[in-house]
């Protein structure tokens, strides 16, 4: 049975529900996210992990309620949200290919001094790769720049969707460190499908399953638990 | 999605609307400050005959950008073929009637086939602009006269000799209202039937998703190249309607303010029901007409000069129209109909589409 | 020869009222998805503005010129930015009611204008130097056309050096790439809306005065009329793309100057170059569907 300590609740998720055309993709998502540390969010294929991501940060129309160390989101414009000190990791990262790396990183900057120092700390490639057009990068080069966006700034909490999808085994381990790094600046809510990032940097677990919450509690619990696991998370845990 | 109409309930309704539209020219009834004589006098008779053109052709232009989603700003191209191909053919070259429409036929085939199949190379507004070229094109040639067979700006006078006895003269205005109805009979039944066959479905799903047609396995261009060449046939068939009914030809019919008012007229009486547009035409066109007369009225003149200068002009009228029905009424009369009704079925599809980008076929 | 230069130059004068249509028009669309019908009558803003600024100013050219030519801008940005809070804002994401919003008021307000001035053109009071001509490699070469060339030319680099140097000129870069992730970003993307409008309002407002000149006078229904080869030139460029807008605008202006002369002397065909201005943008369509600058998707 896991310690309860006395951590406040950061994020916090009340009854969210996400209408996509005739499809009911969340119904009535509730769980809370620890401030500090990692909490992932796992599930299936279509469970509706990104959708909910989605939700928080107001990219889709959402009902419910969406509490930000008790701000309310729900009311709240996209860009309002992030200023409120949301960074966000899209799943398909989303750099501006046109844009070169100091450009995608100067876009990124909202407060008034962002982290630069730290940012080529945990990735010194992009530090060479400055002027370099952000569509000529490899794909782990586009997460790296992705990641720095997040830490460029003081976030409270940073959205992480599917990081290490389609990266080669040393970038996947690449992208942890740099994901244990930015954990320690920020909170950090990590949709992962490859179950062994998940156990390596996260605390707390939240599953979807079928646009509602299956289960949620430590990771370890649920990854100790082989038949748990597969129910939740499908056969293809690794 | 498009509810299909109740068949056997509907089927009677249109039915008995349009053999009471047939009868019109037998009632001697007179409906004052709608109409300015009796429902069977020619005058009356060549107003609701052009109403029931417009709601045809309306009901063309329905299929292509309720029904498929395509919005095109070129539907004029097709309607001034009609009228202008058959003008030219009967009036320049003397034609016999029947090879005359024939000919007309098979253009109102070919061209929308051939233009459709470059302009649906691309989607959204990149489609929507070059249909308006097209279109500006066909404008330019008519205006300029090539030839000397397009009459240019006079436009060109239909030359009745090789048309049959029942189709000259106002005493027949009667047999030509018959013929604008049966267009617009057959047009209706057409749309009616594109509800329920498959490519009709097909079309809808692109007008929903068309990544998603392309995963079933099906060829969305084919699909839209029909809708395209099947729409712009039956506005050719409209304009050979119009060609009769108002015995010539002239270049206002291939300008762009046509086509934005077929897109007016469908936007008004509702995209993608099967009735709304048909009376968001007839209304148009009813509209324009008696809007003529009102702006050169006593009662306009003596309006202020701030207020008389915009009334005064018919487009200002239309153009204000469009940005009132889109805020506030942008299902049409359909909707408001629906929404009286209560009944979700009649609940015309909300005229938005998600542009994509500007993909090649 | 001095023919061709003639040519040469009238069609460049031709290319860059298009190129300050087109500017707009592209970046509104990039950023925006929105096709903006009224676009035109910001050129017919700016063509009466300036008229109606520069019969009323006590002194003459150059100042008054000059006067009326700033005061048109600032008009041209005021409807721009007007229209777009008044009108776009409220519709946003429903980009088929935004087309149909702007086709309304394109029709209104052209519709207004030939109520309040009239249908006829107006003569407008163009300073006698830019009715003069200089000779250039044996050519008269009307010095409006010189002068429409320059400006374009400035107002190409001056919105290059926004996009590359500013930063809201980064931000409708990206923006047009995915204005989703700007937002996502923490940037208030609506207000970007409204400067970009407001942009294209200016250059559409200048190509109004500089049209002014260029034909000697003032014409509701000009705006529409240019509008339409601008929606060419801004397919045949690739939409979004603001340099590939540039090139078009060049292309389609020498073609159509070339063919209009040549077919009218050899075939008294006046129009040839309207008709080969569409004919081009077939090709282009079916040769590369993204146009010349644009980026193919997928």
């Amino acid at each position: 049975m896991s310690t309860p300590t006395a951590t406040r609740t950061l994020l916090e998720v009340d009854d969210l529900h996400v209408h996509l055309g005739e499809s009911h993709i969340l119904q009535g998502v509730s769980f809370q996210v620890p401030a500090g540390g990692v909490t992932a969010l796992l599930g299936r294929n279509g469970a509706g992990k990104t959708t909910t991501i989605k939700a928080i940060l107001g990219l889709v129309g959402r009902s419910g309620s969406i509490r930000l160390s008790n701000r309310e989101l729900a009311r709240m414009t996209t860009h309002e949200i992030v200023r409120l000190g949301v960074g966000y990791v899209p799943e398909e990262r989303e750099v501006f290919s046109e844009l070169t790396v100091a450009e995608n990183l100067r876009l990124a900057e909202r407060d008034k001094r962002p982290r630069y120092d730290l940012v080529f700390d945990v990735f010194p490639e992009l530090k060479q790769r400055r002027a370099q057009a952000a569509g000529s990068l490899s794909g782990g080069q586009q997460q790296m720049v992705a990641v720095a966006r997040a830490l460029l700034n003081d976030n409270q909490i940073i959205l992480v969707d599917e990081p290490t999808k389609g990266l080669s085994p040393l970038m996947v381990t690449k992208a942890a460190s740099a994901l244990k790094r930015a954990a320690q600046a920020a909170t950090l809510l990590l949709v992962e499908q490859n179950l062994q990032v998940a156990r390596n940097l996260a605390e707390k677990v939240v599953v979807l399953d079928e646009g509602r919450v299956a289960y949620t509690g430590d990771v370890a619990d649920l990854l100790a638990d082989p038949a748990l696991a597969r129910r939740y998370l499908g056969a293809g845990g690794h | 999605m498009l509810r299909q109409p109740r068949s056997g309930r509907s089927t009677v309704a249109a039915f008995v609307i349009f053999a009471l539209l047939a009868a019109i020219p037998f009632v001697d009834f007179e409906i004052p400050g709608l109409f300015n004589g009796p429902l069977n006098e020619p005058g009356t008779l060549q107003l609701l005959a052009l109403c029931a053109t417009f709601a045809g052709v309306a009901l063309s232009y329905n299929l292509l950008f309720g029904y498929t989603g395509l919005l095109s700003f070129g539907h004029a191209l097709y309607f001034s073929t009609g009228i202008y191909v058959a003008d030219i053919l009967l009036t320049r070259y003397h034609w016999a009637l029947l090879p005359a429409l024939a000919a007309t036929f098979a253009a109102g085939i070919v061209l929308p086939f051939v233009f459709g199949a470059v302009s649906l190379r691309v989607s959204g507004i990149a489609f929507a602009m070059v249909t308006l070229a097209f279109a500006q094109a066909g404008s330019i040639l008519a205006l300029e006269n090539p030839g000397r067979l397009t009459g240019g700006e006079e436009g060109l006078g239909l030359d009745v000799t090789n048309l049959p006895n029942f189709l000259i003269g106002v005493v027949n205005t009667r047999y030509l209202y018959w013929i604008a109805l049966a267009y617009l009979v057959l047009t209706f039944v057409i749309c009616w039937w594109a509800v329920n066959s498959r490519p009709g479905k097909v079309w809808l799903a692109i007008r929903e998703n068309e990544r998603r047609v392309e995963v079933m396995g099906l060829n969305p261009f084919a699909f839209k190249l029909l809708a395209f060449t099947l729409s712009g046939f039956l506005a050719t068939l409209g304009g050979i309607v119009y060609l009769l009914l108002l015995g010539g030809a002239t270049p206002e019919v291939t300008t762009a303010n046509l086509s934005l008012a077929l897109l007016l007229m469908v936007v008004l009486g509702g995209a993608g029901t099967l009735w709304g547009p048909a009376l968001g035409g007839a209304l148009y066109e009813y509209l324009d007409f008696r809007l003529l007369k009102l702006s050169s009225s006593s009662e306009i003149a003596s309006l202020p000069g701030w207020l008389r200068a915009p009334l005064a002009e018919p487009l200002f009228i239309l153009g204000a129209l469009f940005i009132v029905l889109v805020f506030f009424f942008p299902g049409g009369i359909a909707g408001i109909a629906g929404r009286l009704r209560r009944r979700p079925r009649q609940q015309p599809i909300p005229v938005d589409v998600e542009v994509p980008p500007e993909v090649a076929q | 020869m001095s023919t061709v230069i003639l040519l040469l130059v009238t069609g460049l004068g031709l290319g860059a009222l298009y190129f300050l249509i087109a500017s707009g028009l592209s970046l509104t669309y990039g950023l925006m998805r929105v096709l903006n019908f009224a676009h035109g009558i910001f050129l017919t803003v700016g063509g009466y503005a300036s008229w109606w600024i520069a019969v009323r100013l006590p002194f003459g050219d150059p100042w008054r010129f000059l006067v009326a030519l700033l005061g048109c801008l600032v008009v041209g940005a005021i409807v721009a930015a007007a229209v777009e809070i008044g009108l776009i804002r409220p519709l946003y994401r429903r980009h088929v009611e935004q087309v149909l919003v702007t086709v309304g008021l394109a029709l209104a307000f052209t519709a207004l204008v030939q109520g309040t001035f009239g249908p006829d053109p107006i003569s407008y009071p163009a300073p006698s130097w830019t009715q003069g001509v200089t000779q250039l490699a044996g050519a008269n070469i009307p010095n409006s056309r010189l002068l429409a060339i320059a400006v374009a030319a400035v107002v190409f680099l001056v919105l290059s050096a926004f996009l590359r140097f500013t930063r809201w000129g980064l931000i409708v870069r990206a923006g047009v790439e995915n204005r989703a992730m700007v937002a996502a970003l923490g940037i208030d993307v609506q207000r970007a809306f409204t400067l970009v409008f407001a942009l294209g309002g200016v250059a559409a407002a200048l190509a109004g005065a500089l049209g002014a000149l260029y034909f000697g006078n003032i014409d509701p229904e000009r705006g529409t009329a240019t509008l339409i080869f601008a929606f060419i030139v801004i397919v045949i460029g690739g939409l979004g793309s603001f340099t590939g807008s540039a090139l078009a605008a060049v292309v389609v202006g020498l073609l159509q100057q070339f063919m209009n002369y040549y077919a009218s002397v050899y075939w008294g065909f006046s129009a040839a170059g309207d008709l080969s201005v569409v004919l081009l943008l077939a090709v282009v369509l079916l040769w590369r569907p993204q146009g010349l600058l644009g980026r193919s998707v997928g």
